[in-house]
């Protein structure tokens, strides 16, 4: 028995040892986090192409990962997949591999120029291939159509029909039926960043206190009349939709799949409204990188070469609704909610006003303060009914002093700017 | 013999002391450095920045009320279900598990258990709807009905905290003796004075540390608020982790960790000071 036991414990102990020898190809990724998606992303989209560690974490403590493995000068993560907002403070450090070699590989085979050059994130060298995209739509029940005012097309509604269409629905049925994703994870302030803030001024920083602005503030108060005010708990709009408590929503393409995916017939999906500015609207862009210093570089590349190939990205797209970087026909037999969506993200991108508004780059880790300054604005002027100029005045400071802080220059709709961006 | 083991009982405590030295107290003292430093430099920015938030004030409020409201409420209704039991023969053991089930749940899984009760489409409109009372769902937990919302986080908070106070109090019960009650039944004390001059009395040291438990946790509320009023009702603890994971600003979240504990500190030394226990009684 004892000899039994003894050879146990030098048989595991040799075991413990010997483990690393089966190395795998550690995966951190922010996207595809829930346990659903990250179910997809291991047992389809990752096969055959060796052992591979998916391992998902949360964006802020993606970032804490990374620093700390960069200052340790230790790596254990082979390949990152991550928003590219959230790849930009890595690339600021100069973190990540150049890929220059994949780049030219697949600008040959499909993958616009405009989206690779994204990749750049302002340097000369690629940093991140571009892995999938989305963008921010709306959706409603067929039923909320009958209360459309007359004349309103939802593919071109404009926010004083919005408004309308949301007292005549409030009016029929007794209830706000409007929802925004304003609860503590939802992606409200991305709303203020890519939809409102540039439909209303046709900036997001240099406008920010702007009189334009305090005029959409005014229309944004009148339209929260017919807003269900469970708003301010919503994380994720399918859920709301699905269980009937709102019929118009806006929210990320991801974030409205399961409930249209379950019941396609019942749906319309469209771009958000347009402003006197135009039809503002973020894409978002997911990127695949290979920190400096990675354990399995090949590994890793062999990984980018696989998630980029067309039957990859489709099978990714149907699965969990992320969109193609590559220029791939979405194929007929696609999950009917999924088509829908991806009908709107055209029809948005593809709008004679839309107004393109790019992720926020170069805040580094100031990306949640930024959005607290929309979100804080928000708070005081529509929920807590504060004179907009004050408020303006307040949180453009605030926000001035955060562009100092982290001298990040404008981006795309602001005009571009020497040294950090001015609020106006 | 004796005199020169008097070392035994420090070499005895000193693993736990290291242990807490390197666990709690060095994480302490980086963290009173990260609230009051700013680029390694003694500073009070983030304690300005804490306390010019547009929640600060909001936060404050909420945290104090709710431990006012929940605090004294499961004190009453864990003296009540104490002296119930202990009354009770046979089956004691099942009732006091019963009643011990909330302890075994996670706070956020006691939120989510409250919040799929009073959500627009829960179990609390769907009652309401089925008996006719209302016509159409109602919300409980929106930013617009405050005092539901306040309401709905104190009942759950209250449900889900009881227990342990229970608990202790059960616990200080039994350490009752019977004689002392007998002894008075024989001089004609009703059951009021009986607990009024008898129990209560002895059973202080129970009652202190269930009430400095219970105020410090109350004082660290924070899963249950998050699910059932998640921006709606902003908490001390709620707001350091908002600052820490979504502003990802680590010096204002220290800050806030550093007031938790000053406020904690506080009502422990209150409470020690109030109910004073016989040093003949401490365990």
């Amino acid at each position: 028995m004892k000899r039994l036991m003894s050879f146990g414990i030098v048989a595991s102990t040799m075991l413990a040892f010997a483990s690393p020898v089966l190395a795998q190809t550690v995966f951190v990724s922010t996207q595809l986090r829930p346990i659903e998606e990250a179910t997809v992303v291991r047992e389809e989209l990752l096969q055959d192409v060796g052992d591979v560690d998916y391992v998902v974490e949360e964006p802020p403590q993606f970032a804490v990962r990374m620093e700390a493995e960069r200052q340790a000068g230790t790596r254990t993560v082979s390949l990152v997949g991550a928003l590219h907002g959230e790849l930009s403070p890595l690339a600021d450090r100069d973190s990540l591999e150049p890929l220059d070699d994949l780049a030219k590989t697949l600008a040959a085979g499909g993958m616009p120029q405009s989206l690779l050059d994204l990749g750049k994130l302002g340097k000369s060298t690629q940093q991140y291939i571009p892995w999938m995209q989305a963008t921010y739509v709306m959706a409603a029940k067929k039923e909320a159509l009958q209360y459309l005012p007359s004349g309103a097309d939802v593919n071109t509604l404009t926010y004083d029909q919005l408004i309308e269409w949301g007292k005549k629905m409030q009016e029929a049925t007794g209830q706000p039926q409007i929802g925004f994703p304003a609860g503590p994870k939802g992606l409200m302030a991305r709303y203020f960043q890519g939809y409102f803030y540039p439909s209303f001024t046709g900036g997001v920083v240099r406008t920010f206190q702007s009189a334009d602005a305090a005029a959409g503030w005014e229309k944004l108060k009148a339209l929260w009349a017919y807003v269900n005010p469970n708003s301010t708990n919503y994380d994720f709009m399918q859920e709301p939709l699905a269980a009937g408590e709102v019929m118009v929503a806006w929210d990320h393409v991801a974030r409205l799949k399961n409930a249209i995916s379950a019941a396609p017939d019942d749906y319309v999906v469209f771009p958000a409204p347009a402003g006197p500015k135009g039809r503002g609207y973020m894409p978002v862009v997911a990127g695949l990188a290979i920190p400096k210093g990675a354990p399995d570089k090949d590994g890793a590349t062999k990984i980018i070469e696989h998630l980029v190939t067309p039957d990859v990205q489709l099978l990714t797209a149907s699965r969990v609704g992320f969109f193609p970087t590559l220029n791939v026909k979405l194929p007929e037999d696609l999950d009917p909610g999924v088509a829908l969506l991806a009908a709107a993200v055209t029809t948005t991108q593809a709008s004679k006003d839309a107004l393109i508004s790019l992720l926020p780059v170069g805040l580094g880790d100031k990306g949640g303060e930024f959005n607290k300054v929309y979100m804080d604005s928000f708070q005081r002027i529509v929920l807590q009914n504060e004179p907009i100029a004050d408020v303006l005045k307040a949180q453009g400071e605030t926000m001035a002093k955060l562009m100092t802080d982290t001298k990040a220059s404008c981006w795309a709709p602001d005009a571009k700017s020497d040294g950090p961006c001015p609020v106006e | 013999m004796t005199k020169n083991r008097s070392w035994i009982p420090y070499l005895l405590i000193l693993p736990s002391v290291a242990f807490l030295a390197l666990l709690f107290i060095v994480p302490l003292l980086q963290t009173i450095w990260l609230a009051f430093s700013d680029n390694g430099v003694p500073s009070p920015a983030n304690a300005q920045r804490m306390m010019a938030d547009i929640n600060f004030a909001r936060s404050i409020k909420n945290t104090f009320l709710l431990t006012i409201a929940v605090v004294p409420v499961q004190l009453a209704i864990a003296l009540v279900m104490g002296t119930m039991v202990a009354k009770v023969g046979r089956g004691r053991e099942t009732i006091l598990w019963v009643w011990t089930i909330p302890l075994g749940i996670s706070d956020l899984a006691a939120g989510l258990v409250w919040l799929s009760i009073l959500q627009n489409s829960g179990y609390f409109n769907s009652l309401l709807l089925g008996l006719g009372i209302l016509e159409r769902q109602a919300s409980w937990l929106s930013y617009q009905t405050p005092v539901a919302l306040f309401f709905a986080i104190a009942v759950a908070e209250i449900w889900r905290g009881t227990a342990i106070v229970m608990v202790i109090i059960v616990a200080g019960l039994n350490q009752v003796p019977r004689e002392f009650k007998e002894a008075a039944e024989i001089f004609g004390a009703g059951p009021w004075t009986r607990f009024w001059r008898i129990t209560l009395p002895l059973i202080r040291p129970a009652l202190q540390s269930a009430l400095i438990l219970r105020t410090v946790l109350a004082f660290e509320v924070f899963a249950v608020v998050y699910a059932l009023g998640g921006r709606n009702f902003p908490v001390l603890v709620g707001e350091a982790y908002n600052w820490q994971n979504q502003n990802q600003n680590y010096g204002v979240a220290a800050a806030y960790a550093v007031l938790i504990m000053i406020i904690s500190l506080a009502a422990t030394l209150i409470y020690l000071k109030a109910i004073k226990v016989d040093p003949e009684r401490l365990p």
